[in-house]
């Protein structure tokens, strides 16, 4: 048998967090820093090993399967194709990056580091199990579990409404979870149909044949789960709420890994499992996703706190992503997927260098800041790029994947890509309307007085490799699509959408094409 | 006038195709010329305050170096045969989903040749100026960071064989252009001028998004030589729609109306940037845009008719601004958004235009450049001061600014035999020749351009001294001389361009063959024409301005058109009352809607759940439970109704 590289990846973590949870209380705060930090860098190098080996044609890859719950069809199967590989690897590279950066987040919480460090880790090997799960009811227990490592972090360490923010933050996604269920319980029903007994097996239920009704209510059951979790209007205000009140390394957590699983879910089982809904439900899902990038970006604009603008900001850009998958087409699918990972990138280097000047302000209001950029330039210049990224612009990573979508929104309809390309204009404005507020200027008195001091040592190592990725991305992201692209091409064949040809044939020999 | 006798010229050739062969021998440099200033912009930005003492050196060595390599491109692309000069340099493939594959190649021919040699050459004229410049700014090294990652952008913006490519330096000089308006950015006015160009540019990125999205869907790619080679094929409706969603791109990067308030504000950046960023070179992208989209523009005539007409819409709106200003340097930006008018309008006129739209964005690069330069200089010897009304005299005290400036004025008139004097006018004779009106507002502008011009010159070098107290105002360093002297040379030659044709015969591989039209007056019949309307501008600017005291302070009681002029023509009020104060109250309309409404109803939904459950239960603790009981007693209910409609 083969190296169970998933099942150690998610095991290692939640051991780890498991025997950090239980450690004597003797042991010290930065003891259990080091082993978090040295946890989750041991999990990055199985990543990248795993990036190494991955064969780009091959399909779903370092598969495990067993039987887990016979009756129900249940097993504990876990495997990655591109699209999953690329979220665990944006798992396992910003989970250390988290740890790096909220090193002293922890020590005033309910539960001091070791808890902080503990829910990190369980939650790093968590989002692994759900980015891996080939079994639909698997995945439907990570999808559920995930929520309680969020739950704690935000109630434990977050600010001072962390309370609510965490019941609201529980509240919708239980309710996105239980509909889900609904649809995962239906699921089996159907499946129990089949002569070869039920069987929860992502293999096995893409050949499923269900009825008409039946896979639209369950594509709609799967589909408000992740409308929550990828939040889209009118299912979104509890993303500010949460990240208002949460730590900035668990709104990275959150907003750059988390909420991935929503548009995760929607390519991976809402495409496969209900070819025939999800196009039948492509209009309204695309109206959507439009509303989103228009709504998301204006509350953005709107808002005076910084955590509140980044967590709209994402509303926007998963109306892109959810855009990008509904389209039905190669470049629309191809940006989205590529989408959710450089969505990670931008967000999380945005959330954490906005935490690092919160921190030292002492207030996440922006209309409170001012002339940062004078005393402290690195600091200004690196949320300058991470800002900069996310308004799209080209040569950091996330452009290729907006420029993708709104050509694939453009060949599914000219004017889905009219209304979604007013994003570039609107995030130009949430952007660099924030910078000139927080950054520019002559700034108030307080800071001419008491300067704030720059990044130091571990902030800049924290956050640099995040913008040196998006710089390579940026201009060299042919690695990531080519492990994306084959997925992509299998998405469609299994939903059974095909790109439609130039009205102008490329060879243009025959002289005849137009009608000029 | 109505529309098809506006655009009468028949077509008489399919446009070139690009069709480069891929590079070899001393070709093989191409990549250099944009990497040398890209490094030099990462080491500049990246090496910390310990490269302050030889930043600037290495910031004008790298520009120096690709100016050279340029040169020497260019001479051979010369030595080669005619149908023989445009090759391409396979970098990398950029990124590729389905079928649509976007490769970062650089395409080097006639066309991109000129680009590189004015980017680098007068990029690094300006580069050098620099030095003297910002001697005593703190941050210089970043600013010659900056400098250096505009060349590399602009050197992109000219080389890439791709509209996607293309859009990659678009925004590139996009990103150096907001860091350098903004480089005082202690300044609110700095910051906020900066935002406002990146933002109204954005709105013309739209176009070029949404324009490079149809070309994909019609040619199924987004290269040059693949959408040149089946441009003829697509109908003459989507070449419109690619025509206009271009021209809305360029209109946002070449300040043309309605996207033009940026570039007023943009003079908050240091001088040098206004020389070459905000005259020479980044502002003429939307021009080259057009004239590099030929295949697109040379088939569709509605499009070419909207292209013209902001040409000249934007032209007089240009001229009527720069008359009325008092600030140097706002001045010189009105009449650079005018001549930029000029040339779009020359691009407008298709195959009759093109190469004369490219020549004229290269005169004007010499003598904008030289003449933005020049008003460096005088606010070097002024303390910084940019308002006309405090200069005064002060040829005898800048004898050598004086003489460049000099130079760049009549280029920018249209004096024989200075470089503006080939290049305007044959944009006049051209224009003539499509349409009358169209002519004739070419003809006004040289007037009026004439007018601003003599108006300058009088305020800021002859009159009566208006200095403020204690100024001395004195001649700049060798450093700022040195390179208005090589400017002033350039803006006096820049004609030799049109020996025997020359331009025209050099471009023809890109734009294809110059269509001819014959005046009833003939060229020096036309010539005449201008120049006097030249001379009328300058003698009532004479008569308003020269002849009498300039107060120092700008008069109250002025006519209606003098007030308009000071405020843009309106531009930015409009854009107040139209978009920016109806926006932010919708904003923050909607603040309170996704609170109150979306958020209410959710909330409402869950507490009304909750309510039910609390009834239907005994008493029990814990929110989070009941809350996920009701949810899942709603699920159930959900379940039921499903295998219900599943088994009936």
């Amino acid at each position: 048998m083969s190296f169970p590289w998933l099942t150690v990846m998610l095991a290692v973590p939640v051991v780890v967090a498991l025997a950090l949870a239980f450690a004597p209380k003797s042991i010290s705060a930065t003891t259990v820093k080091q082993i978090a930090l040295g946890t989750s860098l041991v999990v990055l190098v199985l990543g990248i090993v795993m990036a190494i080996r991955f064969d780009n044609n091959g399909g779903m890859q370092f598969t495990e399967t067993h039987d887990w719950i016979k009756t129900f069809g249940a097993h504990y199967a876990l495997g990655v194709d591109g699209l999953g590989l690329s979220l665990v690897l944006l798992t396992v590279i910003l989970t250390p990056v988290v740890i790096l950066a909220s090193w002293n987040d922890g020590d005033e919480g309910r539960w001091g580091p070791k808890g902080f460090f503990a829910w990190i880790l369980a939650l790093e090997g968590l989002a692994v199990g759900v980015f891996a799960a080939t079994d639909v009811f698997l995945f439907y227990i990570f999808f559920e579990a995930t929520l309680i490592p969020i739950y704690f972090l935000v109630g434990g360490y977050g600010g001072p409404n962390r309370a609510k923010a965490a019941v609201k933050f529980l509240l919708y996604n239980l309710f996105g979870g239980l509909v889900m269920l609904a649809a995962v319980i239906a699921l089996y029903v159907e499946s129990a149909k089949a002569t070869s007994g039920p069987s929860y097996l992502l293999s096995d239920l893409s050949h499923l044949h269900v009825g008409t009704d039946v896979g639209r209510w369950m594509f709609l059951g799967f589909m408000v789960a992740f409308v929550v979790k990828a939040p889209l209007f009118p299912l979104h205000t509890w993303l500010a709420d949460t990240c208002e009140e949460a730590t900035p390394g668990t709104s990275v957590l959150l907003v750059s890994v988390l909420d991935k699983i929503g548009s995760f879910g929607m390519v991976r089982f809402c495409l496969v499992l209900f070819p025939e809904a999800s196009r039948w439900a492509t209009p309204a899902v695309v109206v959507l996703a439009v509303i989103s990038i228009i709504y998301g970006a204006l509350m953005a604009i709107g808002s005076d706190n910084i955590p509140r603008l980044i967590a709209y900001t994402s509303v926007s850009h998963f109306g892109f992503i959810v855009l990008g998958i509904f389209v039905l087409n190669s470049q629309g699918l191809s940006g989205a997927n590529l989408y959710m990972f450089n969505h990670g990138l931008s967000t999380a280097a945005l959330f954490l260098i906005g935490g690092f000047l919160i921190s030292r302000k002492g207030t996440a209001s922006i209309s409170r800041m001012g002339g940062i950029e004078k005393v402290a330039p690195v600091l200004a210049g690196l949320f300058l790029v991470s800002g900069l990224a996310t308004l799209s612009l080209p040569g950091l990573s996330p452009f290729i994947s907006e420029f993708l979508v709104i050509v694939g929104a453009f060949v599914y309809s000219p004017w889905a890509a009219a209304f979604a390309v007013t994003g570039i204009v609107l995030a130009a404005l949430y952007i660099l309307v924030m910078y000139q507020r927080m950054m520019t200027g002559p700034g108030p008195e307080e800071i001419a007085s008491s300067p704030i001091s720059d990044l130091n040592l571990r902030e800049i190592v924290s956050v640099v490799p995040v913008i040196a990725l998006i710089v390579l991305l940026g201009f060299f992201p042919k690695p990531l699509l080519d492990m994306l692209n084959p997925g992509v091409q299998h998405s469609l064949v299994q939903v059974g959408a095909h790109d439609p040809t130039p009205t102008v044939p490329l060879s243009g020999g025959s002289g005849e094409g137009g009608s000029k | 006038m109505n529309a098809p006798a506006l655009m009468s010229a028949p077509l008489m050739h399919l446009p070139p195709v690009v069709d480069p062969s891929a590079t070899s021998g001393v070709f093989s440099l191409l990549w250099l010329v944009v990497a040398l200033p890209a490094l030099g912009a990462v080491v500049l930005l990246l090496a910390g305050k310990r490269a302050d003492a030889w930043a600037h050196l290495l910031g004008c060595a790298t520009v120096a170096i690709s100016f050279l390599i340029s040169l020497i491109l260019f001479f051979s692309l010369l030595g080669r045969g005619h149908g023989d000069r445009q090759v391409t340099q396979h970098l990398w493939t950029w990124f590729s989903a389905g079928h649509y594959t976007v490769n970062l190649d650089l395409l080097y021919d006639p066309l991109s040749a000129l680009f590189l040699l004015l980017i680098t050459g007068v990029g690094g004229i300006i580069h050098v100026y620099s030095i003297g410049y910002m001697e005593h700014d703190e941050r210089r090294r970043r600013f010659f960071g900056y400098l250096n990652l505009f060349v590399a952008a602009m050197l992109v913006l000219v080389l890439a064989s791709d509209y996607v490519g293309l859009f990659l330096g678009w925004e590139g000089v996009g990103l150096a252009s907001y860091l350098l308006i903004g480089f005082w950015q202690h300044k609110p006015s700095a910051a906020a001028a900066a935002k406002k160009a990146f933002v109204i540019n954005r709105v013309g990125d739209m176009g070029l998004f949404l324009g490079s999205a149809l070309i994909f869907v019609t040619f199924g790619s987004t290269s040059f030589a693949a959408v040149s080679a089946s441009s003829h094929q697509a109908s003459s409706g989507t070449l419109t729609v690619i025509g206009l969603l271009l021209l809305l791109g360029a209109c946002g990067k070449s300040a043309q109306f309605p996207l033009q308030t940026w570039l007023l504000d943009a003079m908050e950046g240091p001088t040098p940037v206004s020389a070459l960023i905000h005259a020479a070179t980044m502002v003429t992208a939307g021009v080259y845009l057009i004239v590099r989209s030929n295949f697109i523009f040379s088939l569709s005539e509605n499009a070419r008719t909207a292209v013209i007409v902001i040409g000249c819409i934007t032209l007089l709106m240009g001229a009527v601004i720069g008359c009325a200003k008092d600030d140097i340097k706002k001045a010189l930006a009105g009449s650079t958004m005018s001549q930029i008018g000029y040339m779009v309008l020359a691009a407008g006129l298709g195959p009759a235009g093109y190469a004369f739209a490219i020549f004229h964005l290269l005169t004007h690069g010499f003598f904008k450049a030289n003449m933005f330069l020049g008003a460096g200089s005088v606010m070097h010897g002024m303390d910084d001061d940019v308002n006309m009304r405090h200069y005064g005299a002060l040829r005898k005290a800048m004898p050598v600014t004086f003489a460049t400036f000099a130079i760049g004025y009549l280029a920018i008139l249209g004096v024989p035999p200075f470089a503006g004097f080939w290049s305007k006018d044959k944009i006049i004779e051209a224009a003539f020749g499509q349409n009358f009106v169209v002519g004739l507002c070419t003809l006004v502008g040289a007037g009026v351009t004439a007018f601003y011009m003599t108006r300058l010159m009088l305020m800021t070098f002859e009159t009566s001294k208006r200095w403020e107290k204690g100024m001395h105002p004195h001649e700049s360093p060798k450093v700022m001389t040195n390179p208005l002297k090589s400017l002033a040379t350039l803006s006096a030659l820049g004609g030799l361009f049109l020996v025997n044709g020359w331009i025209t015969t050099w471009l023809t591989p890109v734009v294809g063959e110059r269509v001819e039209h014959s005046l009833a007056v003939g060229s020096i019949g036309m010539s005449l024409i201008a120049l006097v309307v030249v001379g009328i501008g300058v003698a009532v600017a004479w008569q308003l301005v020269g002849s009498r005291p300039v107060p120092r302070v700008a008069p109250e009681n002025v006519s209606v058109f003098t007030r308009a002029a000071r405020a843009d023509l309106y531009g930015d009020a409009v854009n107040d009352e139209v978009v920016i104060k109806p926006g932010v109250a919708g904003i923050r309309g909607l603040g309170v809607f996704d609170g109150s409404v979306v958020d209410g109803i959710v909330q409402g939904l869950a507490a009304s759940l909750t309510a039910i459950s609390v009834k239907l239960r005994l008493v029990q603790n814990g929110f989070v439970r009941s809350y996920a009981l009701a949810v899942l007693a709603g699920a159930l209910i959900v379940i039921f109704a499903m295998l219900a409609v599943n088994f009936s």
